[in-house]
């Protein structure tokens, strides 16, 4: 290992490879971003008819019912076709590289894990051409009204539904057991968990949430779809059944949902302050192991999802507290990136500006979180606005962001192409204006009372309602440089070198794009803690000729 | 696709990647059954909250489930596992035959069990939609079932395999993770068994 040698720059296969069942985990990245991209063009039209309906306090652009299954859909695809799958690609191209690793644990199940998503995908856009139309029971799906099936008909919108979210679970235990056997199994020499970038830490933790809460969701959809289809009483009071119980299982993985969409987002955080502050990450072993806080935490929390639904008084208060302990682990984090921040040099790049604008709602939606956390005001404006609100600040303020800025940081690593700067500017400034100007209007129209999942409302709402609805034809407009910058500069973007940001980290030790098996037979070890930036610390052995060695292969190029 | 990584125990025996992911089948094996332990957990507490929370629990014209037939059931599964802990002390020591016979009485023990409870199903009096008691009951015994008969492919598949020649020369998981699985069935039943034929009071 005294010179790292790569494959003399091979030639680039063919493009079609995205279109096949492959099972290199670069590959199925990239599968995985562009079919949730996919995806989330439909969800975001689904969210531009539910704008342009309550931009008038009048129901006058879709028939009532009509609206129940849009906004029923859009919930559900933004989170099952979207936001998870987004960030199973993110895991898919970083965590092989950042350990070393040649490819994922298990190649093949990765790659099921993967062409199932396109498949309940397919299903659940098919509900919106089965007799009844989708599923209108928003996305928690509670029974009473998601056991109704007033049409007979074997094969209706939520029969559907349930299908797909099984099979969701079921892809998504795939990817966790693999995204954990990698991370526990494929290290490169050296590398010991604390050595670990932080992206690999909050996967893991995520992973594991996976792991123990969609079963509970899973067995709890399997008694639902049975009280729909073959008539059984589990959540039926008339048969002894119990609808409460349902919230049970769903919160039971649905909260704990949450930390595993936004704890790879602090994982990109972690990683991305460091090199455009170019200091060292603060707090490395806190901002670590604070993610398995959170995952203790988050799940015995599920409760307060239910502060309304007649759950003993004891129970509120004690998931009230768990509840608010959780800001700590959490404020850990935000310190550390503080920290890191703090008197650093910064550079304000795309990717570093989505970090900022994300950290910025992320911290906004922290403070509703814990106003939500309090019995009383969860009780006064619980189902309305404020929630919605609330958690369009987590996840598109803060998560979406962070996704964002982790596709930009990479783009270059994987495509082996740069996107452009210009137009990723533009895409944040309509982001971060468009998230702030649709989600902030929500915050005072729930305090003032207005429900959710409504398509008329009192005229008194009109102003904040005709803010927010801007805000989100804002957001709408700015997929357009987003989409544009990938499409062009993956076609004609200048060539990336291996290191464009100057960041320290194993994945910035391979060629861009990476060759199939990334290191291949010449895995480096790792003799130091990442994000050793201003400290003139290598990260690896020999790291001076393996750098000569890309630098030259770049110049022969 | 040749890797061979120094921080795995095996990797510097073998370059393929194929044998390479093998060794991590255990490990990801494992992680899938503490996954698949919480479904049950969720179906355990389930039937705990309804039955503790239901007004008539049992339908009308139940008296209560007949224990005898299922604890002969009981005693059967547990005794299978048993025989696949000595199958697998067997094979360890290099008896393969051995290890077949027991394997094979492992298998026989699983079917026992699935025909006892198929015998128990065909002679109740309540069915899947009778109330929460049925659908509760139905669902965790069929859902153990399933895994019982999950368990006795696996082993059928094990059994098969052991006829390759060769097949051991890499080490075998398969076996491992087959036993464990069963193991973990076993555990699931006793549960279970508890849960719906001793806990009957009401």
């Amino acid at each position: 290992m005294t010179s790292a040698t790569f494959p003399a720059s091979e030639p680039q296969p063919s493009w079609t490879r995205y279109f096949s069942f492959n099972t290199d985990a670069k590959v199925i990245g990239i599968q995985y971003i562009v079919v949730s991209f996919f995806f989330f063009l439909i969800g975001g039209l689904l969210a531009m008819i539910i704008r342009g309906e309550l931009i008038t306090p009048e129901a006058d652009l879709v028939d009532r019912t009509v609206y129940n299954g849009i906004y029923t859909m859009h919930g559900t695809i933004m989170l099952f076709l979207f936001i998870f799958p987004v960030l199973n690609g993110l895991n898919n191209l970083l965590i092989p590289t950042m350990i070393g690793a040649p490819d994922m644990a298990f190649p093949r199940l990765n790659a099921v894990a993967f062409w199932l998503v396109p498949i309940f995908g397919g299903l659940l856009i098919a509900s919106f051409f089965v007799p009844g139309g989708p599923a209108y029971s928003g996305w928690w799906s509670y029974p009473p009204v998601s056991i109704q099936n007033p049409l007979g008909h074997l094969v209706s919108g939520q029969g559907l539904w349930l299908t797909a979210v099984a099979l969701s679970g079921v892809s998504s235990i795939m990817g966790a057991v693999n995204f954990v056997t990698t991370i526990i199994r494929m290290r490169a020499p050296g590398m010991g968990l604390f050595r670990m970038p932080v992206f690999c830490w909050t996967a893991l933790a995520a992973q594991s949430l996976q792991l123990i809460g969609l079963p509970a969701l899973t067995g709890g959809a399997v008694m639902l779809l049975f009280d729909l289809v073959a008539g059984t009483s589990f959540y039926r009071p008339e048969g002894g059944g119990d609808p409460v119980l349902y919230q049970h299982f769903f919160w039971f993985y649905s909260h704990p949902a949450v930390y595993v969409i936004i704890l790879p987002v602090f994982g990109v955080f972690s990683e991305l302050f460091p090199v455009y502050s170019r200091k060292p990450l603060f707090g490395y072993v806190y901002v670590a192991l604070a993610s398995f806080i959170i995952v203790g935490l988050g799940l015995v929390v599920w409760v307060h999802h239910m502060f309304p639904s007649g759950v003993a008084q004891w129970m509120r208060n004690l998931f009230m507290v768990t509840t608010m302990l959780i800001a700590v682990p959490t404020g850990v984090k935000v310190f550390a990136w503080l920290g890191t921040l703090w008197r650093g040099k910064l550079r304000l790049t795309t990717p570093m500006l989505f970090c900022l604008g994300g950290l910025f709602n992320f911290v906004f939606a922290g403070i509703t979180g814990i106003m939500l956390a309090t019995v009383p005001v969860d009780i006064h404006v619980s189902n309305t606005y404020f929630v919605v609100g609330h958690f369009h600040y987590v996840i598109y303020g803060a998560a979406v962001m962070g996704v964002f800025a982790a596709i930009y940081h990479w783009f270059p690593k994987f495509i082996g192409r740069m996107p452009y700067e210009g137009l990723g500017k533009l895409h944040f400034l309509l982001t971060f204006v468009g998230a702030n100007l649709n989600f902030l209007p929500m915050h005072p129209l729930g305090l003032m009372g207005m429900p959710r999942r409504v398509s008329s409302y009192d005229p008194e709402f009109a102003f904040w309602n005709v803010m927010a609805s801007l805000g989100a034809f804002l957001l709408g407009v700015s997929i357009i440089p987003f989409l544009l910058n990938m499409v062009s500069s993956w076609v004609r973007g200048p060539k990336a070198t291996h290191n464009p940001w100057n960041a320290i980290g194993l994945e910035w030790l391979l060629p861009s794009p990476p060759p199939e098996d990334n290191f291949g037979e010449h895995v480096p070890t790792v003799i130091s803690r990442p994000y050793g930036y201003g400290t003139g610390e290598p990260l690896v052995e020999n790291q001076e000729a393996i750098e000569r060695a890309l630098t030259l292969q770049e110049a022969r190029a | 696709m040749t890797t061979a990584l120094p921080s795995s125990p095996q990797g510097h025996g073998h370059a393929h990647g194929e044998a390479e992911h093998e060794n991590h089948s255990l490990t990801g094996f494992i992680i899938f059954l503490c996954s698949e332990s919480v479904i049950f957990l969720a179906f355990f507490s389930g039937f705990a909250l309804l039955k503790t929370s239901a007004i008539n629990w049992l339908p009308a014209g139940v008296e209560g489930l007949e224990w005898r037939m299922p604890l002969l059931n009981t005693v059967v599964l547990v005794s299978s596992s048993g025989t696949i802990w000595l199958a697998e002390i067997l094979k360890a020591r290099g008896s393969l035959w051995g290890f077949r016979v027991l394997w094979l009485l492992t298998m026989a023990l699983g079917a026992y069990f699935l025909y006892g409870q198929a015998v128990e199903w065909s002679g109740l009096s309540f069915g899947f939609t009778s109330g929460v008691f049925g659908g509760t009951f139905y669902l965790l015994t069929g859902f153990h079932g399933l895994h019982v008969a999950t368990g006795v492919l696996l082993m059928t598949l094990m059994l098969i395999k052991s006829f390759i020649p060769g097949n051991y020369d890499r080490g075998e998981q398969g076996v491992q993770a087959t036993s464990l699985f069963w193991h973990f069935v076993d555990v699931i039943w006793i549960i279970l068994f508890v849960l719906i034929y001793v806990w009957q009071r009401h």
